[in-house]
């Protein structure tokens, strides 16, 4: 299921959180609300570590990762990144890279098998996301923007990208992801996807301007409902009511 | 770019999202939000005057402009418009709102309400453009203006007066001039016209208006004028004085066709002409002619006025002849546009005629026009005591005595006594002085010889608009004439007029 929540009173959750299948980061706020809606829906089942990077908290923007490893960028401190070796489980490598362009979260859009990232990344960053992501990397834009990792958001089951890319480069993206994709909004119509929410393959979390709309887009192509337990009652529902996708 | 270079593009479909807010599939926006909810969401025309109100003088119809301008409208107008989308737009500018269309709807016109219809645009939710029309009232509030409110106040306020004059014992200058005025509209700023004795005051609510309407009659007729100013009031402060403008115009007393006897030193400086000179003509200039030798020339106001003379006998003293018989002495002499002959001529004065034997023999400048048996009017120098200063200074001058001016039709127009004209003269709104007692059956019999000496001179037409008369119908009967006809005005002369409405008021504005 997808949630809805706020960071300090800002919708941008996917800036302040960086969720993949085996852990989830959550900057360190204020308020430990944010961090307890993060803990309450994946206690349990994944590790949710508070932390910041370089001092800030935009940490979802600075860092790329999956299930496999995290990519940190080099305004890392040793301290942060001993912490995140240390919390993190074993099998996840984390790695510091010496790449210029260091919003790693803005250029580097992944899920577990595949990665889209910014065209202008150097050659040793392609490298190091193959090896440390264990993933295929095409050098991508969406519609017409080079910060994939902003304008898409894409777990193994499905993904939603920019509302402006057309059907063509979504049959593209398509085909290269090997996972649906649709064309959406979050945020009430905000078209940075990766900003307002933050997705893995069984939940999402979105900013809480996002509406119901956009929110049953989010989950139909997400396949959230049909991670949940009750899913066969949603598989009930979903044969009564016509969903978009 | 890439097309031209022979790059090949992929063709993008625009794909469809759905609304964030009522879920119905659209092609992405900026707001990505259908326009429907996108109205719903943002009002445009939030903070946008819905009401306003403009200043509006009910006497002249005109609006202000702030501060003091005060400017003619009508409504539904274009003008109009621009000005009250003047009055928006700081407002629409504050809200930055782009205004992109309007238009009038329609209101009664004596609701004291405009009402105007604005589409406007405006960037809403990161870069989406949003259009509305929405209604906007102006409340006319009525203000007399500045202008107005003085006339209300006291409609007798004028600043300058000019005061035109002639010293003369008949109105047909007056006539003229006023026709002349209203041909020009010269006359159209004048608050007020008052028929004076000897004269016509006009008056102003400006000195310009005043100093414009002497230097027009400067340039229609030989004026002398002078000018003179009253302090009415005074502002220390502000160091503003207030003066009211009398002009004071005198018109020469000669006029056409008068007998004229030069003073020895005007007729030595024209060059020994006269001294006994007829007016022919009398415009900026005086144009005298001798009607012995058939000498002219023309006399400026300013020599005029130099050594100024007055006239030995004027149009009122003239006699009717007969003439008996007529002998040419010189060929047809052309002088300023009108053609004469020099003649002998056989006359005697009608008075006379199958009482006594009493005849004259003289010279004429007529002779082209006159036949034996024709009537004739001339002054009557025989008969007539003369009491002139300028006479007297010439020992030896031999007399004539008798000078024609003109041909005589008054047995002919005897017939069609009665009957009215094809065409008519629009006339000044004139007041009349209560103290000066009007006679008013002179007033009319110089009217009717006013318009007389008009059908004879077509010289005299030239000047002035005559207007078809509605009422005239031609007779059916074909009247028998016997040779010669009485002069009139051919049709085609005529202007047809200019018939707006009932009221025949602002008939003055239409001339031209």
């Amino acid at each position: 299921m997808a949630t809805r929540l706020q960071f300090e009173n800002s919708c941008e959750v996917g800036v302040f959180s960086k969720l993949t299948n085996a852990y989830c980061l959550v900057a360190i706020g204020g308020s430990e609300n944010f961090y307890s809606v993060f803990e309450s829906e994946l206690a349990g089942v994944i590790p949710v570590i508070k932390t910041s990077i370089g001092g800030t908290r935009i940490i979802g923007r600075l860092c790329a990762g999956n299930k496999n490893g995290l990519l940190l960028p080099h305004t890392t401190t040793d301290q942060e990144l001993q912490q995140l070796r240390n919390s993190l489980p074993d099998q996840v490598v984390v790695q510091r890279i010496d790449e210029r362009l260091s919003a790693l979260g803005n250029c580097i859009a992944c899920n577990d098998h595949v990665a889209l990232t910014h065209t202008d990344l150097d050659r040793e960053t392609e490298e190091m996301i193959a090896d440390v992501l264990g993933v295929e990397v095409f050098r991508q834009t969406i519609a017409g923007n080079i910060l994939v990792g902003s304008f898409c958001a894409f777990s193994n089951r499905g993904g939603l990208v920019h509302p402006h890319t057309s059907i063509e480069d979504l049959d593209e993206l398509s085909t290269l992801l090997q996972v649906p994709l649709v064309a959406g909004t979050v945020n009430r119509g905000s078209e940075v996807i990766a900003a307002g929410m933050t997705v893995n393959d069984w939940t999402a979390f979105c900013g809480s301007d996002t509406t119901a709309t956009e929110l049953s887009v989010i989950e139909s192509v997400f396949k959230l409902r049909e991670a949940q337990p009750s899913a066969i009652v949603d598989e009930m529902r979903k044969s009564l009511i016509d969903s978009y996708v | 770019m890439a097309g031209e270079s022979g790059m090949f593009m992929v063709h993008q479909t625009i794909g469809s999202v759905l609304c964030c807010k009522c879920g119905i599939p659209m092609q992405p926006n900026a707001a990505n939000m259908c326009v429907k909810c996108l109205r719903s969401e943002v009002d445009i025309t939030e903070g946008l005057l819905k009401r306003l109100i403009i200043v509006h003088c009910p006497e002249c119809e005109s609006y202000l402009q702030p501060p003091r301008t005060w400017i003619k409208l009508q409504l539904e107008s274009k003008e109009l418009l621009t000005f009250c989308l003047k009055k928006l737009q700081k407002n629409l500018n504050s809200n930055k709102v782009r205004i992109i269309h309007a238009e009038f709807i329609w209101t009664e016109p004596h609701s004291k309400r405009v009402k105007v219809k604005v589409k406007v645009q405006k960037e809403v939710l990161n870069g989406a453009i949003l259009e509305q029309t929405y209604p906007v009232e102006y409340v006319q509030q009525d203000h007399m203006c500045e202008s107005c409110s003085r006339v209300q106040a006291n409609p007798d306020q004028w600043v300058a007066a000019v005061q035109l004059r002639q010293h003369v014992s008949h109105r047909r200058t007056f006539f003229y001039l006023e026709q002349l005025i209203l041909k020009h509209g010269a006359a159209a700023s004048a608050i007020r016209i008052t028929q004076m004795d000897q004269g016509i005051d006009f008056f102003f609510s400006n000195r310009s208006h005043g100093i414009k309407f002497v230097d027009f009659v400067g340039k229609v007729a030989p004026v002398k004028s002078r000018n003179d100013k009253q302090l009415v009031s005074h502002d220390t402060k502000s160091n503003n004085y207030n003066y009211k403008y009398t002009f004071s115009v005198e018109i020469c007393p000669i006029c056409r066709e008068d007998l004229i006897c030069l003073p020895p030193k005007v007729a030595v400086s024209l060059g020994n002409l006269g001294p006994l000179v007829i007016c022919t003509k009398v415009t900026n200039s005086i144009a005298l002619l001798d009607p012995f030798t058939l000498r002219h020339c023309f006399l400026d106001a300013e020599q005029y006025w130099r050594t100024s003379f007055k006239s030995l006998l004027t149009s009122r003293q003239l006699v009717e002849y007969i003439v008996l018989d007529i002998e040419a002495v010189s060929s047809e002499v052309n002088i300023g546009g009108t053609k004469y002959v020099l003649a002998d001529a056989q006359v005697a004065r009608v008075s006379d005629f199958g009482k006594n034997d009493t005849m004259f023999s003289i010279r004429t400048h007529l002779g082209h026009l006159l036949n034996p048996g024709d009537y004739a009017l001339g002054y009557d120098l025989y008969g007539s005591n003369n009491n002139d200063d300028e006479l007297d200074k010439y020992r030896g001058l031999v007399i004539p005595e008798a000078i024609l001016i003109k041909k005589s039709f008054e047995e002919k127009r005897l017939k069609k006594r009665g009957k009215p004209r094809s065409w008519k003269l629009k006339s000044l709104n004139m007041e009349v002085d209560d103290k000066v007692k009007v006679d008013e059956d002179k007033m009319n019999s110089e009217y009717e010889q006013f318009l007389k000496d008009l059908e004879e001179n077509p010289e005299l037409r030239f000047n002035i608009s005559l207007y078809r008369n509605k009422e005239y119908q031609p007779s059916e009967m074909a009247s028998v004439t016997d040779g010669e006809e009485v002069p009139s005005v051919p049709l085609d002369e005529l202007l047809a007029d200019l018939d707006l409405s009932e009221d025949v008021s602002d008939d003055d504005s239409m001339v031209e």
